[in-house]
């Protein structure tokens, strides 16, 4: 059980944390034809849309209420009316999301109550469904901004209590968490197909942001995602499967309200972990395990066999969200590594089971402290620690938000057996790359090698 | 910030459009606005000045999606690519604690890092809950013994070039004026030539890109005192006061420091660019005359005709693959003629160009350059601009990074004219690195792969035939 230490400091300094709105931005982002549009200032949605413009690059689709100083003091409630109708008159989305702002929640909007009061302005736009979210950017992270809108999806979309479980005898619910690339969400799918079962993601950021050219050359919504109509028949599936630790009350919900039985996971890297998902669809479809998936399994084995050498021992800092930090320690730990640092931007319950002796809450800074401290020889997070990782002198495992840097990281695979293996190979030879400590070549004093140089008795070099 | 002080802001006498309605007044439309915000445009302006600790005062949204975010570069100090905020809590937001915390903040970054100055930009939320920043960066500063300038830049304040300016007023309210420039060292003295004093205001080192250009001035004898704020220093603001002459590069938003320092320390200046030939060649000419100094007249001439000889030569070959290629131009303001001289420069075409960030100044500028059959584009949404490239059969988009994918996703060629670019392109040898860009992205194999059907498909794919 991991110590928890808290934040000490006034000024959070090479920040690791992303905001809530963002976060919440994100999951909408994972669903057909939808549009998120903030409640807050204009800049809280162009610095939220350059940051995952340069993450995924796609363009994405974020709108703003626009708060100026008259609608800042007054009263906003207003902005968020007129936003909505221009949306849906001019876009025809077939959802809107509306996460809320620091400044909208300091302010004291209720933004539920707004969503009401513009379906009583315009009936005409009933049919569009609104799903309002508060997400202030003042608590949580990332992370926890995408779980309250994947929360807020189901409680806006779910019909009223159900009793119509596996009526869909081969539909699977999936809530995918924040920590899943859309090669990830892609892969577990086919994971999940393979056992003769139909996923229903939500969010599918696998469909909407993996980057791929269509026929359609624009779109003001998301192209791909989550269909709106299939959330409202999650209570006719036959099971649904958590992935992420973060997104357990969101499914507490979904199971009380549907009664699917669920499957939870709080990682799926490692061998483990991936046994107990793949073991989940073995028991939820009744049928044996793939050939395919048998054989990825034990091409895992073998990478992991292979790759202990250069793990053993190794010294890894981890600086992430919360449920990817608890999934590579986890990993890595496995592997017979030991993670000398460990550093989360916000609280969360998973935090506690993370594989390290002690968790900090804060930010790149603390991870190069303590990294620097415990001589770690490697660091995972993301593309903001690259000077950190220069510093330290060691290489850098991008994983996360945002990676700018690197081309087709938004879409790698690091979860199942393949991307388990994928992740241990890369491990292991940048550990490689940055070598290990040999002696120093050392010549003796008696050496016959003319012109060489040579050691002599006054300075020579003990190890 | 007062809403006075905000109109005060707005109100920019040396801008030939400042009779027109304020830009400020049109308010945003909730649903159907893009672009950043006050504190976005302030932090943009003052970052790249590099022993400074920049430190937000808000909660993380403001510099978590923002901090380490440019391409602006520093030829020595890299502290300004440290990302600082008081990432306020829950509790600083309900119990107040946000002055206390930011009092505490500015302390932690002096001991931690020593910088020369803070600044403290203010946001959203703690504009909302009425924290007194300039009263703690007064504290602050007789506490910690180093400058500390408040930046009262909430996003809801307006727009990104509301930012600009108010980054502007910060820097001659609390900065300009406050130390004198050193003495010319002896050792770059050379007989013949008087040194002279300018500033370079709204210059941002994007991409080391001003290095181009910057050992044209002193091979003059310019002493550039500040740019504001390219691979700037703290102490190069604080001199900029004595400046012979400025330039306003590319930045109506800054031209606010530049009337300034007109008004109260009697400097000229004028506004030009560095991208293209043209541009280039007639900033130097324009800081010749303002010096008037005849044998830096003369030898601003000479440098020009050899670096013209020298720059035509390298460009010959770019120009022949470029000449005659049509352009569609979409940035904001300044961009949308400074560029259109470097373009008409490599011999192509621009065939419109966007003006809905463009001052009337600016408008006039490019029905100069361009004449009046040029499309001026008011529409930037994604459709409209597509439906600009397929009317006038535009080769290339030229815009920021925020449209890259517009172009991208409908297989047209694109170039990066924004911040975040990795290219620079100023000057007389940055015009090879335009042409080389450019000359990469239309005339590149991958075009024609992506347009062309599958084999077993029957319809035809998107986009727009090649021209070559």
């Amino acid at each position: 059980m991991a110590e928890i230490l808290k934040r000490n400091k006034a000024l959070a300094v090479n920040p690791l944390k992303a905001s809530q709105p963002v976060g919440a931005s994100l999951a909408f982002l994972g669903i057909n034809k939808t549009i998120p549009m903030l409640h807050g200032s204009q800049g809280c949605t162009a610095f939220g849309k350059v940051f995952f413009v340069r993450h995924f690059r796609e363009p994405i689709p974020l709108q703003t209420t626009a708060m100026d100083q008259v609608s800042t003091v007054m009263n906003a409630d207003e902005n968020v009316i007129l936003g909505l109708a221009a949306i849906c008159e001019k876009s025809k989305p077939a959802l809107i999301g509306l996460p809320t702002t620091g400044l909208s929640e300091t302010q004291g909007t209720d933004i539920k109550r707004l969503v009401k009061d513009f379906y009583t302005a315009h009936p005409e736009f009933a049919h569009i469904p609104v799903v309002p979210v508060n997400t202030p950017d003042f608590t949580g992270c990332l992370e926890s901004g995408y779980a309250l809108a994947v929360k807020a999806v189901l409680e806006t979309l779910l019909p009223e209590k159900t009793n119509e479980v596996g009526k869909r005898k081969k539909q699977v619910n999936v809530l995918a968490g924040s920590f899943l690339t859309p090669g990830d969400v892609e892969h577990i799918k086919e994971m999940i197909e393979a056992f003769g079962l139909r996923p229903l993601v939500l969010p599918d950021i696998g469909d909407s942001l993996d980057g791929h050219l269509t026929e359609m050359e624009s779109s003001p919504l998301t192209v791909g995602g989550t269909p709106v109509n299939d959330i409202a028949s999650m209570g006719e599936s036959i099971a649904t499967l958590v992935l992420g630790n973060s997104l357990f009350d969101a499914a507490d919900f979904l199971k009380a309200q549907t009664g699917v039985p669920d499957f939870r996971f709080d990682s799926l890297m490692g061998l483990d972990a991936v046994d107990a998902f793949v073991a989940a669809l073995a028991e939820i479809s009744a049928k044996p395990t793939p050939e395919k998936i048998e054989r990825q399994r034990a091409q895992l084995q073998d990478a992991m066999v292979d790759s202990h050498f250069m793990l053993g021992f190794a010294r890894v800092a981890i600086a992430t969200d919360p449920d990817m930090l608890y999934g590579f320690a986890r990993l890595v730990t496995e592997m017979g590594c030991e993670v000398v640092a460990a550093v989360a931007p916000a609280r969360a319950n998973i935090l506690q089971d993370v594989n390290a002796a002690q968790v900090g809450i804060g930010d790149l800074e603390d991870m190069e402290i303590a990294a620097k401290r415990n001589g770690a020889q490697l660091v995972i997070s993301n593309s903001h620690a690259v000077e950190t990782a220069r510093r330290l002198g060691v290489p850098l495992l991008r994983a996360g938000f945002p990676q700018y840097d690197l081309i087709g990281g938004y879409q790698r695979l690091w979860v199942g057996y393949r991307g388990t293996r994928q992740a241990l190979f890369d491990l292991a030879n940048m550990l490689v790359e940055h070598g290990h400590h040999e002696p120093e070549a050392y010549v003796s004093i008696y050496a016959q090698r003319t012109g060489e140089g040579r050691a002599t008795p006054a300075s020579g070099q003990t190890h | 910030m007062q809403a006075k002080d905000i109109a005060e802001l707005l109100n920019e006498p040396a801008c030939a459009h400042n009779k027109k309605e304020k830009s400020g007044c049109a308010r945003p439309k909730p649903g159907a606005t893009a672009g950043g915000c006050s504190f976005d445009g302030a932090q943009i302006a003052l970052l790249p000045i590099a022993d400074v600790a920049h430190i937000v005062h808000g909660p993380i949204a403001c510099a978590g999606s923002s901090w380490d975010n440019r391409g602006t570069r520093s030829s020595g100090p890299t502290l300004y690519r440290i990302g600082m905020t008081t990432d306020l809590t829950e509790q600083d937001v309900i119990m107040g604690r946000g002055e206390k915390r930011l009092f505490h903040a500015i302390k932690q970054a002096v001991d931690s890092y020593a910088p020369k100055a803070v600044f403290v930009y203010n946001t959203c939320v703690p504009a909302l809950t009425g924290d007194d920043i300039g009263a703690v960066c007064k504290a602050a500063a007789e506490k910690v013994g180093v400058p500390v300038v408040p930046v009262d830049c909430a996003g809801f304040y307006g727009t990104k070039n509301l930012g600009n300016r108010i980054a502007g007023e910060a820097m001659f309210k609390y900065v300009v004026g406050t130390a004198e420039p050193l003495p010319v060292p002896a050792e770059a003295q050379r007989p013949g030539i008087t040194v002279h004093d300018v500033n370079l205001i709204g210059e941002y080192n994007i991409a080391g890109e001003f290095w181009n250009v910057l050992p044209l001035f002193d091979e003059l004898g310019l002493r550039i005192l500040c740019t504001l704020s390219g691979d700037a220093r703290f102490h190069d603001v604080q001199t900029m006061h004595r400046a012979e002459a400025n330039m306003v590069v590319c930045a109506k938003a800054l031209l606010n420091v530049a009337r300034k320092l007109q008004t109260d320390y009697k400097t000229p200046f004028f506004e030009g660019s560095f991208y293209g030939v043209t541009d280039t060649s007639m900033a130097f000419r324009e800081f010749a005359k303002l010096l008037n100094d005849p044998s830096l007249t003369e030898r601003t001439e000479a440098l020009i005709a050899r670096e013209e000889a020298k720059i035509n030569a390298a460009l010959d070959p770019w120009r022949e693959r470029l000449r005659g290629k049509r352009v569609l131009l979409y940035t904001g303001g300044v961009k949308s003629w400074s560029i259109v001289s470097a373009l008409q420069d490599l011999g192509m075409d621009v065939v419109a160009t966007g003006t809905s960030k463009s001052t009337e100044e600016d408008k006039a500028r490019i029905r100069e350059i361009m004449g009046d059959k040029t499309k001026m584009i008011t529409d930037g949404s994604p459709k409209a601009l597509l439906g600009v490239v397929k009317e006038y059969q535009a080769d290339i988009l030229i815009a920021g990074g925020r449209n890259m994918y517009t172009a991208l996703k409908a297989r047209i060629p694109f170039l990066d004219i924004n911040q975040e670019r990795e290219f620079g392109y100023e000057g007389y040898s940055g015009m090879v690195e335009l042409a080389r860009q450019l000359a990469l992205t239309i005339q590149s194999p991958v075009w024609s792969s992506v347009r062309k059907p599958s084999p077993w498909a029957k319809t035809s794919v998107p986009g727009i035939e090649l021209g070559a």
